[in-house]
């Protein structure tokens, strides 16, 4: 009948089985899919991220050099990580910590110079 | 006694999901039940329209919030045989692995659930403090805990190392003990049987007429798991399907603890069997034709319809959850219970709306 | 690619699924595709031990389908969906939600049928 009380008495000894957070914070694991970060200085701006994305959150424009990403709107599930030709996008290992208005993470690099014959010396 | 009509749900202390049934009762006794579903209707199925085959595999995860491993695998599945593509070896015993621990998982937070049905709330956090071990397990190796988005069209996309293999068999030892610990005590407590032996009674002949599917056709003595279907590398592994004959909540919860132990052993079996080699095969063009592809999920059959003219768009993608398939059974078998024991059968089918309603 | 499947009308569906109801088939699904901007193309599937037939039905869209829920109840929650989705319409549906099982009443154009493609922003 009484086949939970070995389990009781066992609980009372052991240690708590809850994390004191914020104050204990765990170590993040090391494949965890936390913030999306772009290296802008090696980026293309070939679109390809924005291409691949289940959710449509990223916004490459070519011409100005601007790429932005919605963080709301994304997934968080890195498909555009594993197309990326150069390998510039990558993913922290930690989750972005809370928020209290919506912003969208914009990054201005260089934009690709033409490759025909441009007006723009080299 | 004039009869009255008690509504039951969408929010409810005792139901986890958003399904709404008007119990029609006579005196304490409910003669019928009607149901009201639409609360979480996203309208997934539309999106086949607007995103491509590759896209579709991160919307179909999404499905489910409990079992979305297993949805992406039968739609990569369905893709697959349809294009006529061969994932590597490597792959298929990957996929079983990521597959079983879904299970786990989702059979030891019905286990929880079913005991806080009933009022037994230390057993629902006990079960719960094991589930942990397993999230910890599915966000170390693949990056998230529930949507682990590691199944693509050709394969996989995240490998395990044989020092994370080790981990896992050291982890499986805990759970398999932690859930050992609480075998006596769910199965073979007085006040658990009074609670649900012979509640929710479900004949051999009604579970083949009203199409049930999972264990609550096992718990009626059908000996039917698509598992036995072979597909990824279940034809490599051996295992039995776990039948009970008691017909009713008991024999469901029973079958439901068996199945555990049993997928912790197949995760075992199949991390001694893995292969080596790539993970994954690339994949050119676009799909033709239409296909009907059949996976077991911890609910039950789930079933894929997928129709594609050649394009990258696919024409049609119906998704047929087991959930669907038991709301039947569950009005056949709520007639003539008390009202009390109404939480007990709705939970005793394991039901997932958000699978449901797509 | 799937097989075996075989082709009714609308006489004779009733007959077909009371013949492999009574054979000791389970009715798994029926699902509802678009084949042109006048026909809707309806299929069954039923299982006996892990073995699949089906059943396949044209229908025209402005017509009612006949109803298998009189033979098999299972069936109910599927036509159902398919009224709210597709706008047929069934005869002899033994629980009829009148199209209000997942969407609602202002709700005027019909999901899957009309193929607006939404372009994006």
């Amino acid at each position: 009948m009484l086949f939970m009380t070995p389990n009781i008495l066992k609980n009372f000894v052991s240690k708590r089985a809850t994390r004191l957070y914020p104050f204990e914070v765990r170590e993040p694991f090391a494949n965890f899919r936390g913030e999306l970060v772009n290296d802008i200085e090696a980026c293309i701006f070939c679109g390809m991220c924005q291409k691949k994305c289940p959710s449509q959150c990223i916004t490459v424009d070519r011409k100005t050099g601007v790429w932005e990403c919605d963080p709301c709107a994304c997934v968080y599930c890195s498909v555009c990580v594993d197309h990326c030709p150069v390998n510039c996008l990558s993913m922290k290992n930690d989750h972005r910590k809370p928020f209290a208005k919506k912003f969208m993470y914009t990054l201005q690099g260089t934009p690709p110079k033409p490759k025909k014959a441009a007006k723009k010396d080299e | 006694m004039a009869k009255t009509i008690i509504p039951f749900g969408p929010q409810h202390p005792v139901l986890p999901e958003p399904v709404h049934l008007k119990l029609v009762v006579e005196d304490e006794i409910v003669k019928e039940a009607i149901p009201a579903l639409g609360y979480v209707h996203r309208g997934l199925e539309k999106l086949v329209e607007i995103r491509d085959f590759h896209q579709m595999v991160q919307i179909v995860e999404r499905v489910c919030g409990i079992c979305s491993c297993i949805h992406a695998k039968a739609y990569c599945q369905g893709i697959e045989e349809l294009m006529g593509v061969e994932i590597p070896d490597r792959a298929r015993f990957l996929r079983v692995i990521w597959g079983e621990l879904h299970r786990i998982h989702s059979h030891l937070l019905w286990l929880g659930l079913f005991a806080d049905a009933f009022g037994f709330e230390s057993v629902f956090q006990q079960f719960w403090k094991v589930r942990e071990k397993i999230m910890d397990i599915l966000e170390a190796t693949a990056g998230n805990r529930v949507i682990i988005s590691v199944n693509v069209v050709g394969g996989t996309r995240y490998d395990l190392t044989p020092e994370q293999l080790r981990w896992i068999l050291e982890g499986l030892t805990e759970v398999e003990a932690g859930v050992k610990a609480l075998q006596r005590t769910m199965l073979d407590d007085y006040t658990v049987k009074k609670r649900t032996v012979g509640v929710g009674m479900l004949s051999r002949e009604q579970a083949i007429e009203l199409g049930a599917a999972g264990p609550t056709l096992r718990g009626s003595g059908v000996s039917q798991d698509m598992r036995q279907l072979g597909y990824s590398a279940y034809c490599d592994l051996d295992f039995e399907p776990v039948v009970e004959t008691g017909c009713d909540s008991y024999a469901r919860s029973t079958v439901r603890f068996r199945e555990t132990l049993q997928s912790i052993d197949l995760i075992r079996q199949a991390i001694s069997r893995l292969p080596g080699g790539d993970i994954n095969v690339p994949v050119k063009g676009n799909p033709e034709g239409e296909i009907v592809t059949r996976v077991e999920q911890p609910r039950g059959e789930l079933m894929y319809y997928i129709k594609a003219s050649g394009k990258k768009y696919l024409d049609r993608c119906r998704i047929r959850t087991p959930t669907f398939a038991n709301v039947p059974p569950l009005l056949a078998m709520v007639g003539g219970i008390e009202l009390a024991d109404v939480p007990v059968v709705v939970l005793s089918i394991d039901p997932c709306i958000s699978c449901t309603e797509r | 690619m799937i097989q075996p499947i075989i082709e009714v009308t609308q006489d004779n569906i009733a007959s077909e699924v009371l013949k492999l109801k009574n054979s000791g088939h389970r009715l798994v699904t029926l699902t509802c595709t678009e084949l042109d901007a006048d026909n809707l193309d309806i299929l069954y599937h039923f299982d006996k031990d892990l073995e699949l037939t089906h059943l396949r039905m044209k229908q025209p869209k402005d017509k009612p389908v006949p109803s298998i829920s009189g033979i098999l109840f299972a069936a109910l929650l599927v036509e159902n969906e398919m009224r709210d989705q597709f706008g047929v319409t069934f005869d002899g549906l033994i629980l009829d939600f009148n199209r209000t099982l997942y969407l609602d009443e202002e709700v005027t154009e019909v999901p899957l049928v009309s193929n607006v493609k939404i372009t994006k922003q």
